[in-house]
């Protein structure tokens, strides 16, 4: 059993904090990715689970035994990284076979010439071939065992990287950005072989990445970290449409959640941008609120009035499928963005005044903090003057 | 379709200095190549000539070889530089690997330490070095002319700053595969670093070929001597006016590095530069 359980680590360069007691626990087989913008500390938690940098507090534990005083080869882990860190004076087979060597040969079978000739050895390396070998061509690179690293592709070494730590079963597979080296479109590709990899394998994955299309695609939870916290840890889905913090709501979507200044008032009301929406708050009234709205939440409707924000049409991107609308609404520093489906939006044109409805439901409030404001449970939702155009 | 070539004067006036800079440094290996060609009585003869009117090359060269144990001392040349080498990169490949890529307490104390002996000159230390061979009972062995060396600054910092150039990540990687530290040296590190290594092992393997001033001090009996060394030697015995033989030892000695810089020429250049850009 691979479980995976971090327990409030926290760790320090100097002055700086890179982490800040996170605790976190991971099931066997799941795939769980650390997502956050460069520099929140996540490659660096990575390394702590590897054992490739030393904690200050707290614990980690592989199933159930505490690994803290484990060096990395002991932890049962493989990793994949940014770089690839491939050897590059060895060839492909050399490279996947390393690993294997290190742990089923003895140090003196390893001497080079010597080592061939004790009892042993050559049963042993040729077992090692032979699973080098089956685990190239799975991954289809069994034609460049041959091969240096410096005469492959980008993403020839991706995979190379990805043999080296698979060819000796890990318990835990853990990954540093490992696709953010190749170009778009082999990156979409990888991104699916990597995901199959994991349900063929079957072990935990750890995936660390600032990509948030690979977390949404690949991960059964997305964990997001900001600033060396631990913010969120959900399904993707939840993360996107019920984060629990401003920032996450912010990292996440492309393009980016609109964020709305509001200010609370009585009987579920809240005003915004020159109309009131009918939102249950849980705030006193008067107090200042952010209102996030996703830019695909809206629908076009054909009046303004309450439950509608109407504005300007500033800007129209042509998506194929989608139109991306800007809109300049009186009183807000930045133009709102709509997602709308091309085929249900009569052409528009930048000038054109334009009605947007909002669904309650869909809206995000957030406290001056940063916090989530979630919709009482008990609140029934008002009735809503919606008249809808379009979808 | 051929596109004139136009030489700028620019390009006329770099190429004539580093000729006449070349030259200058060719001189005395010409005159020395030249010399060892002579009859006596033409190396200090009135007319210049680069060939001789008589050739007297045989001569010389069998009386540089039979005169004096050239042999021999090529021999220990080969012997000395060798075992400095082979102990050198024994120090200073983990030394450099400890530097770059371990984070230990005092490092950057002990990185102050190797920049400190890359800037005292050799001959500062000759004194206690030959009163620790005197108490050692090493002198006048070849022990004496291995051991100042084994440890070099040089050869650490210029270990250390390539090593710090190979990422992190590949230090990791071997980690977790499984390799000891010892092991991410040598299988991993040494050869990432080759360059390197052939560039510093030319370093080494010339000044200490032509070392004269630590054998002289270290070594008396002619069995131990280094080329250079026997060359002083070979010229004390022979005395007087016979530049002839003593020239074609000197060349006789000088050829065995001219060779290998030749054959390790593209290693050499690369070594040097290599670091630099990668």
């Amino acid at each position: 059993m691979a479980t995976v359980s971090i327990d409030t680590i926290s760790k320090r360069y100097g002055e700086t904090v890179v982490l800040r007691d996170v605790s976190l626990s991971i099931g066997d087989g799941e795939f769980l990715t650390l997502l956050g913008p460069s520099g929140c500390g996540k490659s660096t938690l990575l390394r702590i689970i590897a054992g490739l940098e030393v904690h200050d507090g707290g614990s980690v534990s592989i199933g159930e035994r505490v690994v803290d005083h484990l060096r990395p080869k002991l932890r049962d882990v493989a990793m994949v990284f940014q770089s690839y860190a491939l050897y590059p004076h060895m060839t492909v087979a050399g490279n996947m076979a390393l690993p294997l060597r290190m742990r089923r040969l003895r140090a003196w079978q390893r001497l080079p010439l010597v080592g061939r000739m004790l009892p042993g050895t050559r049963k042993a390396d040729a077992e090692i071939e032979t699973e080098v070998s089956r685990t190239a061509k799975a991954l289809g690179i069994g034609h460049l065992l041959g091969r240096k690293p410096g005469q492959l592709s980008g993403g020839q070494r991706q995979r190379v990287a990805v043999g080296r730590a698979m060819v000796r079963r890990p318990a835990i597979f853990l990954m540093d950005e490992p696709l953010s080296n190749l170009d778009a479109k082999l990156r979409v590709q990888m991104r699916a072989e990597i995901k199959e990899l994991h349900q063929r394998l079957g072990i935990t994955f750890i995936y660390v990445t600032h990509d948030q299309a690979e977390a949404m695609t690949l991960s059964d939870r997305v964990a997001v970290m900001l600033d060396g916290e631990l913010l969120q840890v959900a399904p993707p889905q939840e993360i996107y449409a019920d984060p629990d913090d401003r920032r996450i709501a912010e990292f996440i979507g492309s393009p980016k959640i609109n964020m709305l200044d509001a200010i609370a008032r009585e009987h579920g009301l809240v005003d915004v941008a020159g109309t009131t929406l009918a939102i249950e708050a849980d705030a006193l009234p008067g107090t200042p609120l952010a209102l996030g709205i996703r830019p695909e939440a809206f629908q076009l409707t054909e009046y303004g009035g309450t439950g509608a924000l109407t504005g300007a049409v500033r800007l129209v991107e042509h998506m194929g499928s989608d139109l991306f609308v800007h809109l300049d609404l009186p009183g807000a520093d930045h133009p709102l963005i709509a997602r709308l489906l091309a085929e249900r939006a009569p052409t528009i044109t930048p000038g054109q005044t334009l009605h947007l409805g909002v669904r309650p439901d869909r809206v995000l409030l957030f406290a001056p903090d940063g916090r989530r404001l979630r919709p009482r449970r008990d609140a029934v939702a008002p009735v809503t003057s919606l008249r809808e155009y379009g979808r | 379709m051929s596109a004139r070539h136009f030489v700028h004067p620019t390009a006329i006036l770099r190429h004539a200095a580093l000729l006449s800079s070349g030259t200058l440094i060719l001189v005395p290996f010409v005159w020395m190549l030249s010399l060892s060609l002579k009859p006596p009585g033409e190396i200090f003869g009135a007319s210049f000539s680069l060939l001789p009117h008589h050739w007297y090359a045989v001569e010389n060269y069998q009386r540089a070889l039979t005169s004096a144990p050239l042999l021999r001392y090529m021999a220990n040349g080969l012997i000395v530089c060798a075992a400095i080498l082979a102990l050198q990169i024994a120090v200073c490949a983990p030394a450099g690997y400890a530097l770059a890529k371990l984070r230990f307490k005092g490092r950057d104390v002990i990185f102050a330490l190797v920049l400190i002996g890359l800037l005292l000159p050799h001959q500062v230390l000759s004194l206690p070095l030959f009163i620790l061979g005197y108490q050692l009972n090493i002198l006048n062995t070849y022990a004496a002319l291995i051991f100042p060396y084994v440890v070099s600054p040089f050869g650490i910092f210029l270990f250390r700053q390539f090593f710090k150039t190979i990422p992190d990540d590949v230090v990791h990687a071997a980690r977790l595969d499984g390799l000891p530290e010892i092991s991410i040296v040598w299988r991993i590190m040494v050869p990432m670093a080759l360059p390197a290594v052939i560039a510093f092992s030319i370093f080494s393997v010339v000044s200490h070929w032509n070392d004269l001033f630590w054998p002289l001090i270290a070594v008396r009996s002619e069995e131990l001597m280094p080329p250079p060394l026997g060359i002083m030697a070979f010229r004390n015995e022979e005395a007087g006016n016979d530049y002839g033989p003593l020239m074609a030892a000197a060349t006789l000695v000088v050829l065995p590095l001219v060779l290998a810089f030749v054959a390790a020429q593209r290693w050499f250049v690369e070594g040097l530069t290599g670091g630099a850009v990668k």
